[in-house]
């Protein structure tokens, strides 16, 4: 039962990827849809992290581009220091390039994730922010990474790489979730004491999170390192991370479809919006706060979207988080 | 390093200093009262600078009507966030509190990006450009009054929190809600004076630093906001006095950082400040420890 249901998912979305190819070698998606899917690829990712550690274990992050901008450069230094050209060698370098960010990036969110065992709360936030802050001036003073002028690079990474990168990333934090560290994780965000008492090693599972949450930053980060053709220390600033956080928040604080469809939406209308810079934050700083006021669990709240399956792919996963 | 020029660092860190202190207050009486950091706080400063500008620049009033002005105007925005965002988020999670107050600071940075361009405005010289020699120091006529307006802001505001009736409100309601509340005391009321107080505050602030620096920008709110901010939680979060020392420490630092040779490292400097007080003594210099209850 569970097999065929995956089966047929996977069917779906490589259904999806052959018709978008075959679309796209005609012609008929324009550069700048497909420039868009691939962002809404990267961003999705970017959700899905950031709402390991917001939504499902309840530390609020906001300095997630901070992590980001690690896995690109990290991407970004190694594509550069080996002076990838195109070629047989790229099939080696860019998953070498793209998993030394992420694992840069993990470590980073490892270090971090460590003084989350004295500070909760809004504290915990302003850390992050300071994190995100701090990364930001490094690699502006940072000669050797290009400093303030950025990172020239080739564009090796595609749709298709992004796509598929995108869906692993969705199974990774899918199965995390409903495994027993997912559990554990989310009994921290319900209520961290009781947690502690039903003998939950709460720093573990928060530094775990914030590796997990942040090495999908960074492989967010390598894509858009291989895809953009130039990184620069000011893309990955506090608004960055505060558009990663509203999308999690607009779609549902732990939940995954939700978080995925926040993505969406948010880089759709953020494309459609880019002549209007001003008009787009203000929307979106509207549509933040008053989605706070009435609807302060997002969108989907923890709930996820089902397909009409006879049991639904998402498990009971609903009546779990409600459960708590 | 000679001993004039660390007297005239000191000289210029604490009239930064001060003004980080005057934001920085703000924040900390708002925390105090309503456990919400305001992130609008250092765009209403900001709204502040720009009625300051538009006050001296087309309506050529002199420098204090114009503060004062720029003071009233934000007072009356400081209550209308509250009431509009954050009231009805009172009873519902820090999370959703906390975002609110993101997306309020974003608003009013690009609501006045819309309103009024986003390019820089040139503040016109409302002070004389007078350079005073006291021994081997120079001060500028700015700094004296940058430093006299916060010396009398601050004492005021620690008369009005001491001895007048609203402080004291101010200071139960800080201390038990529902207690005071239970005393005959209007929380609603007390707690729209902190926000119109701690805006009022702002905006002097946001007239000094665009007096000081010569120019208004939409966006000339964040990075004050923040380091004030650090400052507030350096000096012990919801402590008047911890924002004031908080303030000046900070601005110290800042201008100590930058004449050593790192300028361009010196917000780095800020926020490595605060990831050290957080992970060292999170309740601040002058905060005490408090047990979490179940």
């Amino acid at each position: 039962m569970r097999w065929e249901k995956n089966l047929i998912l996977l069917a779906a979305a490589g259904v999806f990827f052959v018709l978008t190819s075959i679309l796209a070698g005609r012609g008929l998606i324009s550069r700048f849809v497909l420039l868009t899917m691939t962002q809404v690829c990267i961003y999705i990712i970017l959700a899905l992290g950031l709402n390991l550690i917001t939504g499902f274990t309840g530390q609020l992050s906001i300095g997630h581009a901070g992590f980001m901008s690690i896995g690109a450069y990290g991407a970004g230094f190694i594509m550069k220091t080996f002076d990838v050209q195109a070629g047989p060698t790229l099939i080696f370098f860019i998953p070498f390039a793209l998993i030394f960010g992420v694992l840069v990036a993990a470590a980073f969110g490892v270090l971090l994730g460590l003084p989350t065992l004295r500070l909760r709360g809004d504290y915990l936030a302003i850390a992050t922010i300071g994190f995100g802050e701090i990364v930001r001036i490094v690699l502006l003073n940072t000669k050797a990474l290009g400093g303030a002028s950025g990172m020239p690079l080739k564009q090796f990474v595609g749709w298709g790489a992004a796509y598929w990168l995108m869906l692993l990333s969705v199974v990774l934090i899918y199965n995390f979730v409903n495994s027993s560290h997912g559990r554990a994780c989310i009994a921290i965000r319900e209520n961290e004491i009781a947690a502690e008492t039903m003998g939950i090693n709460t720093t573990k599972y928060k530094v775990m999170a914030f590796a997990i949450g942040a090495g999908l930053a960074g492989l967010a980060g390598g894509i858009y390192a291989n895809h953009m053709y130039m990184i620069q220390p000011s893309t990955f600033n506090f608004l960055k991370s505060f558009e990663i956080l509203v999308m999690v928040v607009l779609g549902g604080l732990g939940s995954i479809t939700g978080c995925i469809l926040g993505a969406i939406v948010m880089t759709v209308m953020n494309n459609a919006l880019g002549i209007f810079p001003e008009i787009r934050m203000i929307i979106v700083s509207v549509l933040l706060v008053t989605m706070m006021i009435f609807r302060p669990n997002g969108l989907m709240g923890t709930t996820e979207l089902r397909l009409p399956f006879r049991r639904g792919p998402f498990g009971t996963k609903g009546d779990m988080t409600n459960g708590g | 390093m000679s001993a004039e020029f660390i007297l005239q660092q000191l000289l210029n860190g604490v009239s930064l200093g001060s003004i980080y202190a005057l934001i920085a207050l703000g924040y900390t009486m708002v925390y105090g009262i309503i456990q919400l950091i305001n992130f609008a706080h250092g765009d209403v400063m900001m709204v502040g600078a720009y009625t300051g500008w538009y006050c001296t620049t087309v309506l050529h009033m002199s420098f204090l009507p114009a503060m004062l002005v720029a003071m009233l105007a934000c007072s009356v925005l400081g209550v209308v966030i509250e009431r509009v965002a954050y009231k009805p988020l009172r009873k519902s999670t820090r999370l959703a509190a906390l975002i609110t107050a993101i997306g309020m600071s974003f608003f009013l940075e690009y609501g006045m990006m819309f309103l009024v361009s986003p390019q820089t405005r040139t503040f016109p010289p409302v002070f004389p450009q007078t350079i005073y020699h006291i021994g081997p120091l120079t001060v500028k006529y700015g700094d004296i009054v940058i430093i006299t307006v916060t010396v009398c802001l601050m004492t005021l505001l620690t008369v009005v929190v001491k001895y007048t009736r609203i402080g004291k409100a101010m200071r139960a309601v800080s201390f038990d809600k529902e207690a005071a509340a239970l005393m005959g005391i209007n929380v609603n009321n007390v707690i729209s004076a902190t926000f119109a107080i701690g805006s009022a505050l702002a905006a002097a602030a946001g007239v000094l630093i665009g007096v000081y620096y010569n120019t208004v920008q939409p966006l000339m709110g964040i990075m004050p906001g923040l380091k004030a901010f650090v400052a507030a939680v350096l000096g012990g979060i919801g402590i008047i006095p911890g924002a004031m020392l908080g303030g000046l420490a900070l601005g110290l630092t800042e201008v100590f950082v930058s004449a050593i040779g790192f300028s361009t490292w010196r917000d780095a400097g800020a926020f490595l400040i605060l990831i050290i007080v957080l992970i060292v003594k999170p309740t601040g210099l002058l905060g005490q420890n408090t047990r979490e209850k179940v």
